[in-house]
C-alpha cells in the first residue's frame, strides 16, 4: 500500500468525525498561534525600538557626564581640540544640552523640549531646514538668543504666519526664530517635530547651568565608531581620572545590547508558547489512543483482509501529522489576524514573519508524529483476531 | 517478501493442533488435537455444535490466530514460521473471509469497502477499480456501491462482504456461519454463491451449525468439544449425517 492511499484513508477518517478533529487540533491551533503572535509582537517592538536607536546614526557616540556630586564637566573648546587631534577617527562633536522650556508667542504658548547646541548638529542629526536657516557658528559665538523651531511648533504657534524673525519667549526670555526644521515624524507633540533648537552658550537660564552635561561625537566612518569610542574614553579618563564621571555610549553597543535582550524575549516567550504546542501534542496522543481503541474492530477488519503493520501504522500516524499540521495551518492563519490586531492595539508594526510561521509549522507536524507514534505502533499490533472480537 | 509458492499437493495441512485457553484454574481446549487435510477445489462444510471450536478452527485456517500447539501448514509454508507481514499477504491474497456479521467497515461505502483489500494488496487505481466493479456485479451490487453498509439490509451487506472477499481473487474462501443473520431465502441466495465459487475452481470452507446446508458441501467434518469426530473424506459418505 503507498502513501497515497494512507492519506486518503487518513483523510477520510478525519473528516467522517469532525467535531472530534477540531477539538483535537485545537490545543496544536492555540499553540501555533500564540508562537507566532508572542513572536511577532516582540519583534515588532523590538523594531520600533531599533529604528529609534538607528535614527541616531550608526556614527553616534553619546557621551554623557554622570558623575552626580561632581561638578566637573568637559568644555566645548577642550572637546573641539579633542576632535581636532583625532580628525582621522572623529567628524563632529556637538554638545546635547537639553531642557524644557514654555515658549510663548503672542497668546499661544507651548511646552517643548530645547536642545542647546552647535551647527554640526544638523548633519550629525541628519535633520534639514524647511525655512529660513539653522544656527550658525557666529551664534553660538555671540550667544545670540535665537531658535530654530521644529514644524509641530512652528503649526502650533504660529498657524499659517510664517516665524522667520518672530519673536518667541522660552521661559520668559526673548528669543528670535530664524528658522523651521523639516518635519520627520508625524509632527505631534512630543515627537522629533516637537523641538527648540538654540545655540548652546545662550541656554544658560532655560539649562540652568553653563556647563554642558552630554555630547554626540560622530565617528568618522561605522567601521571606525569603535576605535572612537576608545579614543574618546582614554581622553575623559586623562580629564576625569575616574570611569564612573562619565559614559560613552555608541548605537552599536546599544544595538549588541538590544539584540541580546531581544534574543532572550523571543526565546522566552517562544518557550512559553511552545509549551502549548507540547501539551497540545499530548491532547493529539491522548485522542489518538482513544480512537485506536475505540477503531480495534475496524483495525481487526483491515488486518484480516491483509492490512500488514506498516499500512495501520501509516494511516494512523499519518492522521495523526495531517491532524497536527492542520492544526498548524489555522493556527498559522489566526495567528496573521491575531498579531495584526495586537500590533494595532499596542501601536507597534508587528507582522508575523514566514520564517517563524514556518517554524511552528514543522514543529507542529513534529509533534504530530511524535506523539501519533505510540498510539500508531500499538494499533498496528494489534493481534488480528483479538481485534476483530472487540466490540 | 519472499514469494510463498505452493509445494505441496494440500492447501492446508494441520497436525496435532490445540488452542488452549487458560481462564484462572480452568482451562478450555477449544482445539484438542485436530488433524485436517484439504486439497486444493475441495468444498469442505465444517459442523458442530456451538462452543465446539468452529471459529477456532476457521481462524488458524485463516492466519488470524496462532495456535497453543501444533503445526499449520498453508500451501506447504508453515505458517507459525511466516513473518507478520507474511501472514497478512496470505491473507490478503490466498484468502477471502465472509463473517457471520459481515465485518464492514461502516464509514467506507460499499465500493471503498469491496477496494478495500486491493489497496493493501498495491493493485494500481484503474486496475482496482475494474476489479471492484466485477466483483460487486457479481454480487448485484454494482448499483448501490456508494451505499453505506447501515443503508444495505443483511443480505445486501453479506453480499457486499462476498464481493469484498472475492475482489482480489483469492484461491480460498473461507465463510464461518456466512447465513447465520439471514432469512433461509437470501441464506439460499448465499450459499448458491458459494457452490458456483467452488465450481470456477475456488476451495471454499464452510462453516454452519446447519446440517443441511453442510450437505451442500462435497465434505463434512464434524466438530466437538475442540476434536473431529467425523471426516466424510475419511470415515465415508456423508449422508451419515443426519439431514
Ligand atoms: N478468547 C477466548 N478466550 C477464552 N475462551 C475462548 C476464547 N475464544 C473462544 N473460546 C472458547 O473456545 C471454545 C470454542 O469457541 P468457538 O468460538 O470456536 O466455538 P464455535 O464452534 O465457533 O461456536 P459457535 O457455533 O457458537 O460460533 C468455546 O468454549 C469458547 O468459549
Ligand atoms: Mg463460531
Amino acid at each position: 500500500m503507498n502513501l497515497t492511499q494512507s492519506f486518503k484513508m487518513a483523510i477520510k477518517s478525519i473528516s467522517a468525525s469532525k467535531m472530534r478533529t477540531f477539538l483535537t487540533m485545537l490545543g496544536i491551533i492555540i499553540g501555533v498561534c500564540a508562537v507566532i503572535v508572542l513572536v511577532s509582537v516582540v519583534q515588532g517592538s523590538t523594531g520600533s525600538i531599533t529604528e529609534s536607536i538607528e535614527s541616531l546614526g550608526a556614527n553616534s557616540i553619546n557621551v554623557i557626564f554622570t558623575g552626580r556630586n561632581s561638578t566637573k564637566s568637559v568644555s566645548y573648546e577642550e572637546m573641539v581640540e579633542f576632535l581636532d587631534e583625532n580628525r582621522e577617527y572623529i567628524s563632529y562633536v556637538v554638545p546635547n544640552m537639553t531642557g524644557n522650556g514654555r515658549v510663548k508667542y503672542q497668546s499661544s504658548n507651548l511646552n517643548s523640549s530645547v536642545v542647546g547646541t552647535t551647527p554640526d548638529y544638523l548633519t550629525v542629526k541628519n535633520r534639514d531646514i524647511q525655512s529660513g536657516r539653522f544656527i550658525n557658528d557666529m551664534d553660538v559665538q555671540k550667544r545670540r538668543k535665537v531658535a530654530v523651531i521644529g514644524s509641530y511648533n512652528a503649526r502650533e504657534l504660529f498657524g499659517f504666519e510664517d516665524p522667520i524673525d518672530k519673536q518667541i519667549k522660552i521661559n520668559n526670555e526673548l528669543y528670535t526664530v530664524v528658522g523651521v526644521l523639516d518635519a520627520i515624524s508625524n509632527s505631534e507633540g512630543g515627537s522629533d517635530d516637537d523641538t527648540v533648537i538654540i545655540p548652546y552658550s545662550a541656554g544658560r537660564l532655560i539649562f540652568r547651568t553653563s556647563k554642558i552635561r552630554s555630547y554626540v561625537v560622530w565617528a568618522s566612518t561605522a567601521e571606525n565608531v569603535e576605535e572612537a569610542v576608545d579614543r574618546v574614553e582614554r581622553f575623559l579618563y586623562s580629564k576625569f581620572g575616574d570611569e564612573d564621571e562619565y559614559s560613552v555610549i555608541s548605537v552599536a553597543s546599544m544595538m549588541d545590547t538590544l539584540d541580546e535582550i531581544t534574543g532572550m524575549m523571543t526565546i522566552l516567550t517562544a518557550g512559553i508558547a511552545g509549551i502549548s504546542l507540547v501539551v497540545g501534542g499530548i491532547g493529539i496522543m491522548n485522542i489518538m489512543l482513544v480512537s485506536v481503541t475505540e477503531r480495534t474492530r475496524e483495525i481487526g477488519i483491515r488486518k484480516a483482509i491483509g492490512a500488514k503493520r506498516s499500512s495501520i501504522m501509516s494511516q494512523f500516524l499519518i492522521e495523526a501529522a495531517l491532524v497536527s499540521c492542520l492544526g498548524g495551518v489555522i493556527g498559522i492563519l489566526l495567528s496573521c489576524f491575531g498579531t495584526v490586531i495586537l500590533g494595532n492595539v499596542m501601536g507597534i508594526d508587528a507582522f508575523p514573519s514566514i520564517f517563524v510561521m514556518l517554524g511552528a509549522f514543522l514543529f507542529s507536524a513534529v509533534i504530530g508524529i511524535f506523539f501519533g507514534w505510540a498510539p500508531a505502533s500499538k494499533a498496528s499490533k494489534l493481534n488480528p483476531i483479538d481485534a476483530l472480537h472487540a466490540d | 517478501m519472499k514469494d510463498v509458492i505452493s509445494n505441496s499437493e494440500y492447501m492446508i495441512e494441520i497436525e496435532d493442533m490445540y488452542k488452549i485457553y487458560k481462564m484462572g484454574e480452568n482451562e478450555v481446549r477449544a482445539l484438542n488435537g485436530v488433524n485436517l487435510k484439504i486439497k486444493p477445489h475441495e468444498f469442505v462444510a465444517i459442523i458442530g455444535p456451538s462452543g465446539s471450536g468452529k471459529s477456532t478452527l476457521m481462524n488458524m485456517i485463516g492466519c488470524l490466530d496462532t495456535p497453543t500447539s501444533g503445526k499449520y501448514y498453508i500451501d506447504g509454508n508453515e505458517a507459525s514460521q511466516l513473518k507478520d507481514d507474511e501472514q497478512a499477504a496470505i491473507r490478503n491474497k490466498k484468502i477471502g473471509f465472509i463473517f457471520q456479521q459481515y465485518n464492514l467497515l461502516p464509514k467506507l461505502n460499499v465500493e471503498e469497502n469491496v477496494e478495500l483489500p486491493l489497496i493493501y494488496a498495491g493493485v494500481p487505481l484503474a486496475k482496482r477499480r475494474e476489479m471492484t466493479k466485477t466483483a460487486l456485479e457479481r454480487v448485484g451490487l454494482y448499483d448501490r456501491r456508494f451505499h453505506r453498509p447501515t443503508e444495505l439490509s443483511g443480505g445486501q451487506q453479506q453480499r457486499a462482504s462476498i464481493a469484498r472477499a472475492l475482489a482480489a481473487r483469492p484461491p480460498m474462501i473461507l465463510a464461518d456461519e456466512p447465513t447465520g443473520a439471514l432469512d433461509s431465502k437470501t441464506g439460499s441466495e448465499v450459499l448458491n454463491m458459494l457452490k458456483e465459487l467452488h465450481q470456477e475452481g475456488k476451495t471454499v470452507i464452510l462453516i454452519t451449525h446447519d446440517n443441511k446446508i453442510a450437505h451442500e458441501a462435497d465434505r463434512i467434518v464434524r466438530i466437538m468439544d475442540g476434536e473431529i469426530v467425523f471426516d466424510s473424506s475419511v470415515d465415508g459418505d456423508k449422508s451419515q449425517v443426519n439431514v
